[in-house]
């Protein structure tokens, strides 16, 4: 039986493109790319690998707006399988709970032997969002994945990454794993998967199609709630010097016995 | 749920091989303040094996009680282990508030355990405090780290937060505080437990962990190459400091990530940090502008990081820094 893989990404500003407006201290977010959470794109770079070995199925899945399906669709010129999109006014405003809530009744309509997601976003950085699909799932899960392997049946030995170095790991199938960008570089999209891309049907699936009572979804569903958000303002500004090397590093050195540091 | 039966400040105390790690000092640092606004007591959740004997410690860093859930099945940690033991302490003694250190073991545990007691978790706290109306406000770095957003759980609990190491402090030790240890028995459904730890290896770099480094030496995309990164292990080593990276150099694998700083790495506040041929991208930013005193050196004066430098040089990297090595050597002498 093929193995099924549903891998779960998220369309994220490109926040390395994100600057900061020097004299209001405002995000300057116009013409800021979207793309596909560096992480994520791991995660399904991993699963495509599986599927280049031992002919997995793979289907991947998203909640957002609707423009989010640019990221399904540069999954399916990776070599995905199958593409669902999950969106409804009713998911908005989700805090991270109510967006595990969402996704994990998706996957409640979805067969899979594991699930794959990034570690963390980076317009969020929480992690949070893959152990609590896989505590709605009640399934054991390993974040922090640096390398899978399968014994081609159902035993995944997994190296994740700790503060100190790594751990292996075993677990069988059914599991949920979140996985570095660092863990394998992701494919570049082939011509053929690009134009088989643009026609493929995207599907798009709303609070109906989830079995998971509306209290759970969206901002009715979310129990943290942002009380406000504000931009630290700016630093006061120190010396800034254009000058040649000599000269700069004379300052540097001056600088520091100044400050008594060397 | 009737908020009023919630009290309590809980803190998660981790161990890795019986030694209790930094950040959960600082969190019982930060959980004291919180707790006195509050009116209420510090309790530290502290599971593992063979652990028992050091409950005293967390007493003496600010806890009034100690849980201490000592058993074979915590000996290392793995998630559903931990999440059942904890979650039935929580369940039994319901807290106002639960933290946990934002480590890759805190990050695991957290939202696991927030999502089996249906409430929030906010991660990566920088700021905690207590509002007027006695609710948890939580405040962390969106958006990569330049907009921060102030959250709150008003109608769940306990409000669970997870904070960075060193972002808190932790209290002087006091060894005349007296405390209440109890031992917790969790009932484990064995059933669960299926993932199994193999081998936990640990990669003795040799070098000081950048969070503790006094001074870091950290380099970006301007330095480029290993061989620019050897001129920066040149410089680190007059000013007896520490190597560390922005992201770029990491993705580029010219340095581990451990030495990483920024929003996906190690948040740092040394005395001394040398920003070279650093932009400045927001996620660095957050991970280093509460240094005590920034020096950057850049080429492009526009560059963000010259906003939060205290001393900026618009240049070359390549050639100061070894300029700079070779002066700071003669000044030795």
């Amino acid at each position: 039986m093929t193995m099924k893989i549903v891998v779960c990404i998220k369309q994220v500003p490109d926040t390395t493109e994100i600057k900061i407006n020097p004299v209001t201290g405002t995000l300057i977010r116009e013409g800021v790319p979207s793309i596909m959470n560096p992480d994520d794109k791991g995660g399904l770079e991993m699963a495509l690998r599986l599927k280049d070995q031992f002919g997995a199925h793979v289907t991947v899945i998203t909640m957002g707006p609707p423009q989010a399906e640019a990221i399904l669709r540069e999954a399916m010129a990776m070599g995905a399988d199958r593409s669902i999109l999950l969106t409804d006014r009713k998911f908005a405003g989700a805090d991270t709970l109510a967006t595990s809530h969402a996704l994990a009744g998706a996957l409640k309509q979805l067969e899979w032997d594991l699930i794959v997601a990034g570690r963390q976003a980076i317009d969020g950085d929480t992690a949070q969002v893959g152990p609590q699909m896989a505590e709605h799932l009640d399934i054991p899960q390993i974040s922090y994945v640096e390398d899978l392997k399968f014994d081609g049946k159902n035993l995944f030995t997994i190296r994740k990454q700790t503060e100190e170095g790594y751990q292996m790991l075993e677990v069988e199938s059914p599991c949920l794993i979140t996985v570095l960008a660092s863990a394998c570089k992701a494919r570049y999209m082939s011509v053929p998967g690009i134009v088989k891309a643009y026609d493929f049907e995207v599907e798009t699936w709303g609070a109906d199609k989830i079995d998971v009572e509306e209290y759970r979804l969206g901002l009715k569903g979310s129990p943290t709630k942002v009380n406000k958000a504000f931009t630290k303002g700016i630093k006061s500004k120190g010396e800034v010097f254009e000058v040649e090397p000599e000269e700069a590093v004379g300052i540097i050195i001056s600088k520091l016995k100044e400050k008594f540091i060397i | 749920m009737e908020l009023k039966d919630y009290k309590d400040v809980y803190v998660f105390i981790e161990q890795r091989d019986g030694k209790i790690q930094p950040v959960a000092l600082e969190l019982l640092g930060k959980a004291r303040d919180l707790a006195e606004s509050l009116g209420e007591k510090v309790v530290a959740i502290f599971p593992g094996y063979g652990i028992k004997e050091q409950s005293q410690s967390l007493i003496e860093y600010g806890a009034d009680k100690v849980i201490c859930i000592d058993a074979l099945e915590l000996k290392d940690y793995l998630t559903e282990q931990y999440a059942q033991a904890i979650y039935q302490v929580i369940v039994e003694n319901r807290p106002s508030i639960v933290m946990i250190g934002a480590t890759t073991i805190g990050r695991d545990l957290g939202p696991r355990l927030s999502a089996r007691l249906e409430t929030g978790l906010t991660a990566d706290c920088t700021k905690l405090e207590i509002s007027e109306d006695g609710h948890l406000l939580m405040t962390r770095p969106a958006f990569g780290g330049n907009l921060m957003a102030t959250i709150v759980c008003k109608e769940h609990r306990p409000q669970m937060s997870t904070v960075r190491p060193g972002v808190m402090k932790k209290r002087a030790k006091e060894s005349s505080r007296s405390g209440e240890i109890v031992m917790f028995t969790p009932n484990f459904d064995s059933k669960k437990f299926k993932v199994r730890l193999l081998e936990n290896i640990k990669e003795d770099k040799g070098m000081i962990d950048i969070s503790e480094a006094k001074i870091l030496v950290s380099g970006g995309r301007g330095v480029g190459s290993v061989a620019g990164f050897e001129k920066l292990n040149d410089l680190a080593k007059v000013l007896n400091a520490e190597v560390s990276a922005s992201r770029a150099m990491v993705d580029a694998g010219v340095i581990n990530h451990d030495r990483q700083v920024g929003q996906t790495g190690k948040t740092v506040r040394p005395d001394l940090y040398f920003a070279l041929g650093i932009s400045g991208a927001i996620q660095h930013l957050a991970g280093m502008e509460e240094s005590e005193f920034i020096v950057a050196v850049n080429k492009d004066k526009y560059a963000p990081i010259f906003q939060v430098a205290d001393l900026g040089i618009v240049g070359d990297v390549n050639k100061i820094i070894p300029l700079l090595t070779e002066r700071l050597a003669k000044e030795e002498k």
